[in-house]
């Protein structure tokens, strides 16, 4: 992978306040690849996204997405970024279809385009038989595939997903990371993916961050990691282990 | 302007299919016919076999029925239409998680606020359109006469002056759900600014009028004491916006009003008594008297977006 990355940021800070959200957060994502970005909650995970995707200005540092700048070119990053925030919402008093269709305006697309759009995108998160029921009367994981039913309608190059298994039973969360690498697989979609459940993180990321106090305090292949923190070369090692590891360090 | 379009849409599907929007507009509604088909009855009886005096039309929104009339209802209660359709327009979507994934779209996070407001502001000159339309329809059949050319356009102004009105209260509430976080807080604080506005001004100003020129036996009979106390009581009030608006109407809408300050209260048969002595109004004329009532009403309407819009891009977009 010799490319410009797809994803690039430097020395990325932001303060709310006097509380040190993200601390010189730098750096990158090729494009097509799954990367998972771990850290315990008040890491600064959402807050980097939030930067990178243009909702909210650095305090210090810059974030490039597909050679954009995060700030100055919202608009554009926002064009190739699809986005699913930790508590998805939605418009509980209009139908799945209602809610897509309003995203789809909102992204410029025609109805005659979008509509056959919606009608693919909710077959494939398996919600065409309830798309008629009100949103507000989904469950957490049928909000959360309705959630990926609008990636799947934007088609973006990228797509930041912020804990989007959180709150699901194994087989909805397994459902949903299959979803997501099948996406990344077919429809060529680089994958930031925010996320607790390190064993599902493990099995489809190509590489991992771990977010700590702000910081960014390991980026590489889960190998790398292993070799690094472990100095063990194994394959089948756990995502737990490594991760335990570098949060035992620093918080010592 | 990006994105403005599907949310101005969006958001008049939803005031148009709300309940409290319904509740609010059928009451309205009703208040209106029942105080129109009052005041109606009464004047076709009072004209009953008189010659139909010039601007009677007018008389329908000016005269008082059994309670207040037309254009005292809407002074009073036509600011609830505006608190009612803004006071959740943001906390609510942050509160449910909408706004951060409605900002993640390739559109302008101000198209948001924008959108929602001329949304706001469409819904009310509809509502007020058809309350007006309905209730000139209802007078020409209660009074049998058409409304001449300067009725309408008095009749058209008063409409654009109570949009601007109403508009102010909208862009108040709008302010409170970007400050306030939970809905019941910013519906709290928009209806008590209403109260403050509609009963503590009044009295306030009587109070500062009071503290700068006591209104004692001697002051009482020295009649520039006396005016000088009256006209510190009207400055203090046009801090009011209902101030505002009940003086640029009631010139606009009555003809025979000649000045703001009025001081003595007339009934329908003493007004068309009184109006045989002195020339109406030409249009241009009441609107020469209330200009800078109506350019401080759109003033205030235009600060308060504006300071909604500013607070509201200036506030950080969270994930929930």
């Amino acid at each position: 992978m010799n490319q410009e990355p797809i994803i690039e940021t430097h020395n990325l800070s932001k303060i709310y306040g006097n509380q040190l959200a993200v601390n010189d957060l730098t750096f990158s994502i090729q494009e097509g690849e799954i990367f998972g970005f771990l850290g315990p909650n008040g890491s600064g995970k959402t807050t980097a996204l939030l930067m990178l995707l243009g909702l909210t200005e650095p305090t210090k540092g810059w974030a490039r997405v597909a050679g954009f700048d995060s700030t100055k070119e919202a608009i554009k990053v926002k064009k190739i970024v699809g986005y699913i925030p930790e508590n998805i919402g939605f418009y509980d008093d209009m139908n799945a279809i209602q809610n897509l269709q309003f995203i789809a305006r909102l992204n410029n697309m025609p109805d005659s385009v979008s509509s056959i759009k919606i009608e693919e995108a909710l077959e494939s998160v398996r919600l065409k038989e309830e798309a008629e029921k009100k949103v507000g009367a989904y469950s957490r994981g049928m909000r959360q595939r309705l959630g990926l039913a609008e990636i799947f309608i934007k088609e973006p190059r990228i797509a930041f997903l912020d804990e989007p298994t959180l709150g699901l039973d194994p087989e909805g969360t397994n459902w949903i990371i299959d979803y997501i690498q099948s996406l990344s697989r077919d429809k060529n979609i680089t994958i930031l993916l925010s996320s607790h459940d390190l064993k599902q993180v493990q099995k489809i990321s190509d590489r991992i961050g771990i977010m700590l106090k702000g910081r960014m305090i390991a980026v590489g292949s889960i190998e790398k990691l292993a070799k690094e923190k472990l100095g063990v070369d194994d394959k089948e090692i756990s995502l737990d282990d490594i991760y335990m590891k570098y949060f035992q360090e620093e918080a010592v | 302007m990006t994105g403005i379009g599907p949310i101005f849409r969006k958001e008049l599907a939803d005031h148009f299919s709300s309940y409290r929007f319904i509740i609010l507009f059928a009451l309205i509604a009703m208040v209106s016919l029942i105080t129109t088909y009052m005041v109606g009855i009464s004047l076709r009886e009072e004209l009953g076999g008189v010659a139909k005096p010039k601007f009677v039309f007018l008389m329908l929104f000016t005269s008082t029925g059994p309670l207040f009339s037309l254009v005292q209802f809407v002074a009073f209660f036509g600011p609830l239409i505006g608190l009612m359709l803004g006071f959740d327009s943001i906390n609510r979507e942050r509160s449910s998680g909408t706004l951060s994934r409605l900002a993640a779209q390739p559109i302008y996070r101000d198209s948001i606020i924008n959108g929602k407001f001329l949304s706001g502001v469409a819904t009310i000159s509809i509502i007020l359109i058809s309350i007006l339309l309905v209730v000139s329809g209802l007078g020409l059949k209660l009074i049998g006469v058409v409304p001449g050319f300067e009725e309408v356009w008095r009749i058209f102004l008063y409409l654009i002056i109570s949009i601007f009105y109403i508009s102010f209260w909208l862009g108040i509430s709008i302010l409170f759900s970007i400050v306030f976080r939970g809905i019941a807080t910013s519906a709290l604080a928009t209806l008590a600014i209403w109260i403050f506005f509609s009963f503590f001004v009044s009295m306030g100003a009587s109070v500062v009028a009071n503290a700068i020129i006591p209104l004692d036996q001697s002051t009482r009979e020295d009649t520039e004491m006396l005016m000088r106390h009256i006209r510190i009581q009207r400055i203090v009030s046009l801090i009011s916006p209902m101030q505002l608006y009940n003086d640029s109407t009631a010139i606009i809408i009555d003809p025979t009003r000649k000045t703001t300050r009025s001081l003595v209260l007339m009934g329908p048969l003493e007004r068309l008594s009184s109006e045989r002595f002195r020339r109406p109004l030409s249009l241009s004329q009441s609107i020469y008297i209330v200009i800078p009532h109506i350019i401080s009403l759109i003033a205030i309407t235009f600060i308060c977006f504006g300071v909604s819009y500013a607070v509201f891009m200036k506030q950080e977009i969270r994930s929930t």
